[in-house]
């Protein structure tokens, strides 16, 4: 269902319209209100009012992560601290946490484009939504919860890591719809596979799965266990959080939320757009967010413009599914890799849970990659050396033949590597620098 | 309905409107609100051709009329009903209201004219009393339904008001509101500047807010009505509490 048929399906010269007259107003407000934006513009000499449509967006420098660390903790806010009635911030993994602060209209806003999300996916006031992020700081569990409410589901707000106790409720509330990290969809269907309990058990038809990318392989895998539809969703905090784009029925792309957030897709390396089509980075510029508006923020997030109309009668742009970060983009010979690509390759090959890890280091000048590879618990080879062998070569022949990188491979033992709860996953240990 | 792109107007060298970009769907109430020297004046009038944009766009119903004459404006279905209502006081209800239909005559089209004046004493009928009173006799509240009236009679599809309510009492204020919500029941498109924000976004479906010459906020009449800056300016003593409330910035 088209949560909000009159903006998810704009003609396109109303939307762009529209765009530009909160493009303009939002430029308005962080000139006047936020000094980071006005000392920024001032420097490079930008007049506000020489935008003057789309395009003109390109005249403006990028935010950056670390222009948003400067301002640490609320020195990029554009409404008074008075006007702020919520805090989230990002998970300061890489450094200092960005806080964004909300003001009660950002909290309505970003309400709605969740509900988007949820009607997109099929859910309605008819389903028990049960809501496993983390309710803390980061937006995940708080931005579905109050989504979820919006469209009247009935909301389970239960985060946590006991995973059993979860399944408990799933089954006795008679949970419909299961909104978590993918990583956790699948932690549940193992741990009731280990019980010998059929995940028919559950009520389970539906999972919203986000915080981190997954590959279509681990989808399926998902998909066969819970027996369950599954989909994506894409948000990060410092633009609002979950709502940013989401998957319709059709599984074919997610539609991005022009009617709030401007979408760009450049080259990490040259700044430059690229070519519709063209895997790059995601930028967005918020249109009407008012505690914590963005110009221009590189995401970090690599992605791609889907082209083409979709069937389900939404107008706004469709971007492909994550593949990757720009940092945690691994330049090996001159190649690109994410982990991404490597998901997908473990994935092929039976007996692995997708769990892994890349450790880079530096021998003799040389990169070197290790891949630790999780095994599942029934890995029987473990006690034949010879048959161990072979395995880690076959893992290596492919990533050789498909990424053309060589790479160590060591075996995990099962559930040693961390698992993702809420928390994001740090795939790649960079030991170079 | 109509869609302007970074419009730019003033008086001789004084810039008023720095590059305006709004737009009006069909069948909305759209308001403008801000402080008194704003350019929402100006920007009506831009709009009706009464001043010269510098440069920009106005498309009305898809054709550029950015730089038509004014009566030609009147012609594409958009009217201005200015502020101060700007009536002949020392000519007859009737009279004035007939004023609003000069684009019908001459075009044999006097009968449309004559159907209309029906449309609006139906509409007001306090104005079918006094339609022979001069028009300088009335109150405030009847002279702005003349003003409207007049607008209404060259069948437009957007009529433009200019602080409806200044002057009027608060029950004569709501009143008027009440005429502003028929119309855009009837199929009409409103956009209406008001000081007087509280009353015009009760009824208004979208809102922008202006501040010297540019447009800073752009949103439902909902959440302009939730927008803290908006209450602080423009809400009045009805909100001195709630600031009163937030201590200094």
């Amino acid at each position: 269902m088209i949560y909000n048929m009159e903006y998810e399906s704009m003609e396109k010269q109303d939307l762009e319209q529209l765009q530009i007259e909160r493009l303009q107003a939002t430029l308005h407000r962080v000139y006047r209100n936020v000094s980071f934006y006005k000392a920024l513009y001032d420097k490079e000499g930008i007049q506000i009012d020489s935008i003057k449509s789309l395009d003109d967006l390109k005249k403006l420098p990028f935010t950056t992560k670390n222009d948003l660390r400067q301002s640490y903790p609320y020195e990029a806010f554009a409404v008074p601290l008075r006007d702020i009635v919520r805090i989230h911030s990002t998970s300061g993994t890489t450094g200092k946490p960005i806080v964004v602060g909300y003001t009660k209209n950002d909290l309505k806003t970003w309400s709605s484009l969740v509900a988007r999300i949820l009607s997109a996916a099929g859910v309605t006031s008819h389903d028990f939504v049960q809501i496993a992020f983390d309710y803390s700081l980061s937006t995940g569990g708080f931005g579905f919860h109050y989504g979820a409410e919006k469209i009247g589901a009935s909301v389970i707000p239960y985060s946590g890591d006991d995973v059993m106790k979860q399944i408990q409720v799933m089954k006795d509330y008679r949970t419909t719809t299961l909104v978590s990290p993918p990583g956790y969809a699948l932690h549940v269907a193992s741990l009731m596979e280990e019980m010998g309990r059929d995940t028919q058990e559950l009520n389970l038809s539906t999972g919203l799965f986000g915080s981190e990318p997954w590959s279509e392989n681990l989808r399926k895998e998902i998909e066969s266990r819970l027996k369950i539809e599954t989909f994506d969703n894409y948000g990060l905090t410092e633009i609002i959080g979950p709502g940013v784009a989401f998957e319709c029925e059709q599984h074919s792309g997610l539609h991005v939320n022009e009617d709030h957030f401007i979408l760009e897709i450049i080259n990490p390396e040259t700044l430059e757009e690229v070519p519709s089509g063209e895997q790059g980075e995601l930028v967005f510029t918020t249109l009407t967010k008012e505690g914590f508006p963005l110009i221009r923020y590189r995401t970090g997030d690599i992605s791609s413009i889907v082209e083409g109309d979709c069937a389900c009668g939404r107008t706004t742009a469709r971007i492909s599914r994550i593949s990757g970060r720009t940092d945690d983009m691994i330049i090996v010979d001159g190649r690109n890799i994410f982990p991404s690509n490597i998901e997908e390759i473990l994935f092929e090959i039976e007996g692995i849970e997708p769990h892994f890890q890349i450790v880079l280091s530096r021998e003799e000048g040389v990169d070197v990659i290790e891949l630790k590879v999780e095994v599942t618990p029934n890995f029987l080879p473990f006690d034949e050396i010879r048959k161990v062998q072979v395995f880690q070569e076959k893992i290596a022949q492919l990533l050789t033949s498909q990424l053309g990188i060589h790479a160590k491979i060591t075996l995990a033992e099962p559930k040693s590597l961390k698992r993702s709860t809420g928390e994001k996953i740090k795939r790649v240990q960079d030991n170079r620098k | 309905m109509i869609r302007i792109r970074n419009l730019e107007a003033g008086y001789e060298k004084l810039k008023v409107l720095k590059g305006i970009s709004l737009h009006v769907n069909h069948g909305e109430i759209v308001t403008i609100i801000g402080a008194n020297g704003a350019g929402k004046s100006t920007l009506l009038n831009t709009i009706a051709s009464l001043i010269t944009p510098s440069s920009g766009e106005i498309l009305l119903q898809g054709k550029d009329v950015t730089l038509a004459p004014p009566d030609r404006i009147v012609k594409e279905g958009c009217v201005l009903v200015p502020e101060g209502r700007q009536l002949f006081p020392t000519m007859t209800v009737k009279e004035n209201l007939i004023l609003g239909a000069y684009t019908l005559f001459g075009h044999k089209k006097s009968n449309d004219a004559n159907m209309n004046l029906e449309q609006i004493y139906k509409m007001f009928p306090i104005l079918n009393d006094r339609q022979s009173q001069l028009a300088g006799t009335l109150s405030g509240g009847e002279q702005q339904m003349v003003a409207i009236g007049r607008g209404l009679m060259s069948n437009p599809v957007l009529i433009m008001m200019d602080e409806p309510s200044m002057g009027l009492a608060p029950l004569i204020v709501k009143d008027i509101f009440k005429v502003v919500e028929t119309l855009r029941n009837q199929g009409k498109t409103v956009l209406i500047v008001e000081q007087n924000a509280k009353a015009v976004l009760e009824i208004a479906d979208r809102g922008y807010v202006m501040e010297t010459g540019n447009l800073v906020l752009e949103g439902s009449a909902e959440e302009l009505l939730d927008n803290n800056d908006v209450r602080r300016a423009y809400l009045g003593k009805d909100y001195k509490e709630f600031t009163d409330m937030g201590g200094g910035e």
